[in-house]
């Protein structure tokens, strides 16, 4: 059987890509992209510690059931930020955050 | 590791061989036959349905290869080998190539789950049901790719229109898909075609099916939705630029697709390979998947060579205005019903065992109340078709009267 | 770790999805990317396999491939420009360092209790079936409130999103 490290160290190094993604691309939709590689290195790590954890005889389904919640909410977030993008490109031709700016003070 | 080694993997285990070896080749012997069936059918399927096209447009069809025109499809494919395989040089190479093989891939992975036999199977998954919905999204997939890789507008916006097209219908394909895994308690197919030993689903929701078939229609690209091969406005669509055997293998997926809904359906609606006999032999049982199949297949054909092809327009707002609602509505009519029936002790509970007598008073309620709602949308589509008349009555009548008008 | 069938599944998955994760951000092209994203959430779907979660890992499929990936398609054919853009990236160096040191720090985290007394090193034999999940999601002992919540949040985001994209002048 695989140990629970390595599902770990997977998980953190899908985690880092996503930051790296996440601060170094120029364009919204990497961004959006990067932010699902994230989730889904959470994704890993609750499955694995839900499988690994020692619960006797009593279900515990948390790190199921968060997991699947995660699903939703990536959904959610993925319907909604693409929607954005979309807009931002209708109004202003471009999909680089930092030229969305004319909020700022 | 025990448990797994059965069968054929028996026999080669006490014949001496190393037990893992056995597994695996008794599991690789396994996955080529799974996976060969259908291969191996698409060629006759290929053959059925230019026969059939042809027997309903009163022609006679493919006759001069082999008897009664059986080894065509065998003729064609080795004239698409021998095409030469064009790749544009614009195009996204490996994307291009790939998309053919996931295309063709995303039907053959379906057969894994399908219960031929009470006994023979691929693998009985505990979500069988939702592993459907969720290999099919790859063929999806595969189509944007391929609409993308060309490099060519006419691909592009072809392979936009299918993936519209086949998101939507997705919607109501997986609430009408959730009928029979309600009624079943199961996701498995295997519990499925079980729990339909006292009564086919069909019967027990008969709305739930009609859905089923219409956006299956649609996921499959037949008449009346059949925008994937527009090729009157299209030129085909989003496999314009492909040629030889990477045509030929979205061809092939497409001709398996229909069938292995038939396949699907019956499991999932007609009881599989319930019937007469079918616990005498594996063969008869197999023999009664193939004719529900085949019976539900046939229909597709005949469908595709009799109705005309809807605009995209018409297939969205029949999708989103009338399917969604439906198959919704059908879901909580059913899991309602089926709930308030089990707790005033008239269904029973568990539905695995269930005999014909037990099932009796849940079929009927179930049937009155699906019978309803067919004659509410009955009316609201005759009101509908009436308004439709009149309307394009109406133009017409202005219309002459303004041709009758520049005469004078 | 010996070799079986759950390690080289292990070891396959893992190129899927460290593969996929680089081939997104370092791509150029928007489409690949989004190619390379379905890669990467394959492999983490053959994960939720081995670790006996088949139900995680079709719905993973359905949701990511089936729906997000499609959308995220349309969105970069909608957006055709962004090919004009020139650079791909801003800040290089410092994301790279810092993204390499929160995974050094993290790598750290998860292997230093190897050596500890809390390794878990052995898996229950029992585990939760998808029946199990789907009871517990309706249990109001379980987590019945959050699964309504998120329906909730599902609605407002499909309604949300129909809103803010809508072309106004059509």
């Amino acid at each position: 059987m695989v140990p629970l490290w390595m599902f770990l160290a997977v998980a953190a190094a899908l985690f880092s890509i996503g930051v790296f993604g996440v601060l170094a691309r120029r364009n919204a939709v990497a961004i959006l992209m990067s932010v699902e590689l994230m989730l889904n290195a959470v994704n890993i790590n609750l499955v694995a510690f839900w499988r690994y954890s020692e619960t006797g005889t009593d279900l515990l389904l948390n790190g199921y059931v968060f997991t699947a919640f995660v699903l939703i909410v990536a959904a959610a977030e993925a319907a909604v930020g693409l929607a954005i993008i979309i807009t931002v490109y209708r109004n202003r031709r471009s999909v680089i955050p930092e030229e969305a700016r004319a909020l700022k003070g | 590791m025990e448990e797994l080694c059965t069968g054929l993997c028996s026999v080669l285990a006490d014949s001496g061989a190393d037990a893992g070896l056995a597994l695996f080749l008794s599991l690789l012997v396994g996955v080529l036959l799974v996976s060969g069936v259908p291969l191996i059918t698409v060629i006759l399927l290929i053959w059925i349905e230019r026969k059939v096209a042809a027997r309903i447009q009163d022609r006679i069809g493919p006759n001069r290869v082999g008897p009664i025109g059986l080894l065509q499809t065998i003729a064609d494919m080795i004239k698409l080998l021998s095409k030469e395989d064009i790749t544009p040089t614009a195009a996204d190479r490996i994307l291009y190539n790939a998309a053919p093989l996931v295309s063709f891939a995303s039907v053959v992975l379906l057969w894994a789950v399908i219960p031929f036999t009470p006994f023979h199977f691929g693998v009985d998954l505990e979500i069988g049901a939702l592993y459907f919905v969720a290999v099919a999204s790859f063929g999806t997939l595969a189509i944007m790719a391929a609409g993308w890789a060309s490099n060519n507008k006419y691909a592009l916006l072809g392979a936009f229109r299918v993936v519209a097209l086949l998101v939507s219908y997705e919607v109501p394909l997986v609430f009408a898909l959730l009928v029979p895994v309600l009624l079943a308690g199961s996701m498995s197919l295997v519990d499925i075609v079980n729990a339909q030993n006292g009564m086919w689903f069909v019967i027990l929701s008969p709305l739930a099916f009609v859905i089923f078939y219409i956006s299956s229609q649609a996921e499959t690209g037949r008449a009346p939705f059949d925008l994937i091969e527009a090729e009157s406005e299209l030129v085909a669509g989003f496999n314009i630029e492909y040629s030889g055997m990477k045509f030929g293998m979205f061809f092939a997926a497409e001709f398996l697709h229909v069938f292995t809904n038939g396949i699907i359906m019956a499991i999932l609606f007609f009881g599989g390979w319930m019937g007469p006999f079918y616990y005498e032999s594996p063969l008869i049982a197999f023999a009664w998947l193939g004719a529900k199949g085949g019976l539900i297949y046939f229909t597709t054909l005949w469908l595709r060579n009799t109705v005309p092809r809807l605009r995209i327009d018409q297939i969205m707002a029949f999708n989103w205005k009338f399917l969604v609602p439906l198959s919704i509505a059908n879901l909580i009519v059913v899991s309602f019903v089926l709930k308030v029936m089990q707790e005033l002790g008239f269904a029973p509970g568990d539905m695995l065992n269930a005999s014909f007598a037990e099932l009796l008073p849940t079929t009927i309620i179930l049937l009155l109340f699906n019978g309803a709602m067919i004659f509410y949308l009955l009316g609201i589509l005759r009101k509908r078709g009436r308004e439709a008349r009149r309307e394009a009555h109406g133009a017409h009548a202005n219309f002459a009267q303004a041709g009758s008008a520049a005469g004078h | 770790m010996e070799l079986n069938a759950i390690s080289i599944g292990f070891v396959v998955f893992t190129i899927f999805t460290l593969g996929g994760a680089i081939g997104v951000v370092t791509t150029r092209n928007l489409f690949q990317g989004t190619i390379w994203l379905m890669v990467s959430l394959f492999g983490v779907a053959g994960y939720f396999i081995l670790l006996s979660a088949p139900f995680l890992a079709a719905v993973q499929i359905l949701v990511y491939i089936g729906a997000i990936a499609i959308l995220i398609t349309f969105a970069v054919m909608l957006t055709r420009s962004i090919a004009r853009i020139k650079e791909r990236y801003i800040r290089l160096l410092p994301s790279f360092i810092g993204s390499l040191a929160l995974f050094l720090i993290l790598l750290l985290g998860v292997t230093v209790p190897i050596f500890g007394a809390h390794a878990p090193d052995s898996i229950p034999d029992y585990v939760a079936s998808t029946r199990d999940l789907g009871a517990a999601l309706v249990d109001e002992n379980g987590y019945v409130v959050p699964f309504l919540l998120a329906s909730v949040l599902l609605t407002a985001a499909m309604i949300g999103a129909i809103f803010i994209a809508r072309d106004e002048t059509a």
